[in-house]
């Protein structure tokens, strides 16, 4: 019976089943995780705030995002009257397919990846950079001034700061030598990346809260002055999506800020390496997301112009300036490439 | 057939239908919606030849970059498009010539290749260098001049656009965050004694 089933895994169908399979689990997984942090989220924001927070449904209101949820679902959706219809509701519909699509290549433990491609960083930047499509294309087809004002916002938002982050991610390429996440995280074993490109990680964590509209860069929805931006005629489901979509972003940044600066899997200590790799990615995971939750607490919003001065007047230049730099200590020192990828590749 | 076949068989006919919709759909912002399903159709087809590293570039910088200033154009702009429809029938000897004759070039250059033989990426990549690995060597190595001149040109073209388009207006006033910084209590605030019944 069993080798029957593992014959059957290794037909191109069984593989199809197999990978289909495992894409449902990760979503299940990263739904529930995300159902939870959603509610971390609050809680953390009402402590810094000396408030409850949300204490009603289950013990400790840890199932508020679930009362929340069907609450969503059961709504009524209002579409306005001048609405671009089938845009309308392929905008939120584009931004969580994005969102979780990206989740595909994140190696969660060294052998626990969906797809291991040689082009990981490359595909995560690119399906980052299409996240804006469904920014843009809700806010253009609600048809209604505050949303199409905060989508313009946010698309020159997230387009400014891809750029710096794509300088960063270089950098950190420069030191490995491949494009594969898998090795990223093998070239850490020695040392975490966030240690010899201190500033980088800093900046990175800078710019992935622009680049998913987390205070203090939320401006595209900045309630005092554009109502909630680009989701104002949104209710519903789309709203839900659109809600899930963020928070997916968001979980998918601070994974890949554990990939790309905290070494991924890898324990801290090489004594601590019996417990399993997956543990400690969530860990680090969780600690990332615990300091951008902080920062939303803490930090007072941005103004626009401060905004595109940073990303364009001090994070772009800085960046760049480190790509010159960490290129010119791998060219002396080549020995610095810590990855152990084989010359033939 | 197989499954890489019906793949390309799949990609291929959303891209032809998607340029077909670009040029045929009334509403503009559709038209560069499409553009970009079309965009992402062939990305969809470079990853079947086996060129990823092709691939996502073309979605970081079309989809991702070039096709969201399309679209912010398209959507600020109040173009009357139903005017410009009109003039359809007028430009389209202007546009099928264009077309031949760069269908034309397309058939030159590709024959010239298969008789001469240039170095292709495929004969860079023999044994187990990856695609991405391949294709640096090519740019960075062989052809290093070049693909340097090609930077230089788009520099240039890019200095050039904001030269012809930058505007200052005289006697607006800008933000000095240094200056702004720098500023101490002293020179900021000043305490006075203001006597009853006199004023400063």
């Amino acid at each position: 019976m069993v080798e029957a089933m593992v014959e059957f895994y290794q037909t191109p169908l069984g593989r199809v089943v197999l990978d289909f399979s495992f894409c449902l689990i990760l979503l299940v997984v990263l739904l529930l995780s995300i159902a939870f942090l959603l509610v971390a989220d609050r809680k953390i924001w009402a402590a810094v705030q000396l408030r409850r927070g949300p204490n009603v449904v289950g013990p400790f209101g840890l199932l508020q995002s679930f009362a929340d949820f069907l609450k969503f679902v059961f709504k009524e959706v209002i579409i306005p009257a001048g609405a671009n219809k089938g845009v309308f509701f392929l905008a939120p519909l584009i931004s969580v397919t994005l969102a979780s699509g990206a989740w595909a290549v994140i190696p969660v433990s060294a052998t626990w990846v969906i797809a291991d491609i040689n082009v990981g960083v490359m595909y995560l930047f690119a399906i980052s950079s299409l996240g804006v499509y469904g920014i843009i294309m809700g806010g253009w087809a609600s048809n209604s001034k505050y949303p199409f004002l905060g989508a313009l916002r946010s698309a020159a938002q997230m387009v400014s700061y891809e750029v710096s982050i794509g300088f960063i991610l270089i950098t950190v390429l420069l030191l490995v030598g491949s494009l594969n996440l898998t090795d990223i995280v093998n070239a850490q074993q020695n040392i975490w990346f966030a240690i010899p490109l201190f500033p980088m990680f800093i900046m990175f964590f800078i710019s992935a809260l622009a680049e998913t509209n987390r205070p203090p860069f939320d401006l595209p929805e900045a309630e005092s002055e554009l109502v909630a931006g680009y989701q104002v005629e949104y209710s519903s489901t789309g709203y839900l999506l659109f809600m899930l979509a963020e928070y997916m972003n968001i979980v998918l940044m601070c994974a890949m800020t554990t990939i790309l600066f905290l070494g991924g899997w890898l324990p801290p200590f090489e004594f601590l390496g019996f417990i399993p790799g997956v543990f400690w990615f969530v860990l680090k995971v969780c600690m990332v997301f615990f300091m951008f939750a902080m920062v939303k607490a803490m930090v007072p919003r941005y103004r626009y112009d401060q905004l595109m001065r940073l990303g364009w007047k001090v994070f772009l230049p800085l960046s760049l300036l480190f790509v010159v730099l960490v290129g010119g200590v791998v060219t002396i020192w080549p020995d610095l490439i810590w990855a152990d990828v084989p010359a033939a590749m | 057939m197989s499954f890489v076949a019906i793949a390309f068989y799949v990609f291929a006919s959303i891209a032809i239908a998607g340029g077909l919709l670009v040029i045929s759909s009334r509403n503009p912002v559709h038209s560069v919606l499409f553009l970009i399903l079309t965009f992402f159709s062939t990305a969809g087809l470079f990853v079947l030849l086996g060129a990823e590293f092709l691939a996502m570039l073309l979605v970081v910088v079309y989809v991702g970059a070039v096709a969201v200033l399309f679209l912010f154009v398209v959507m600020m702009l109040d173009v009357d498009f139903v005017e410009m429809r009109q003039g359809m029938m007028q430009n389209l000897p202007a546009g099928a010539t264009v077309g031949v004759i760069l269908l034309f070039e397309l058939l030159l250059a590709f024959g010239a290749r298969s008789a001469e033989g240039a170095k292709s990426l495929e004969e860079i990549a023999v044994g187990q260098v990856s695609n991405t690995r391949a294709l640096g060597n090519l740019i960075y190595d062989d052809y290093f001049l070049m693909f340097q001149t090609a930077g230089m040109i788009l520099l240039v073209a890019m200095i050039g656009a904001i030269v012809l388009t930058l505007y200052h207006r005289p006697g607006i006033k800008r933000q000095n965050i240094a200056a702004q910084v720098a500023r101490t209590r002293d020179e900021a605030v000043e305490l006075v004694d203001v006597k009853p019944g006199q004023g400063i």
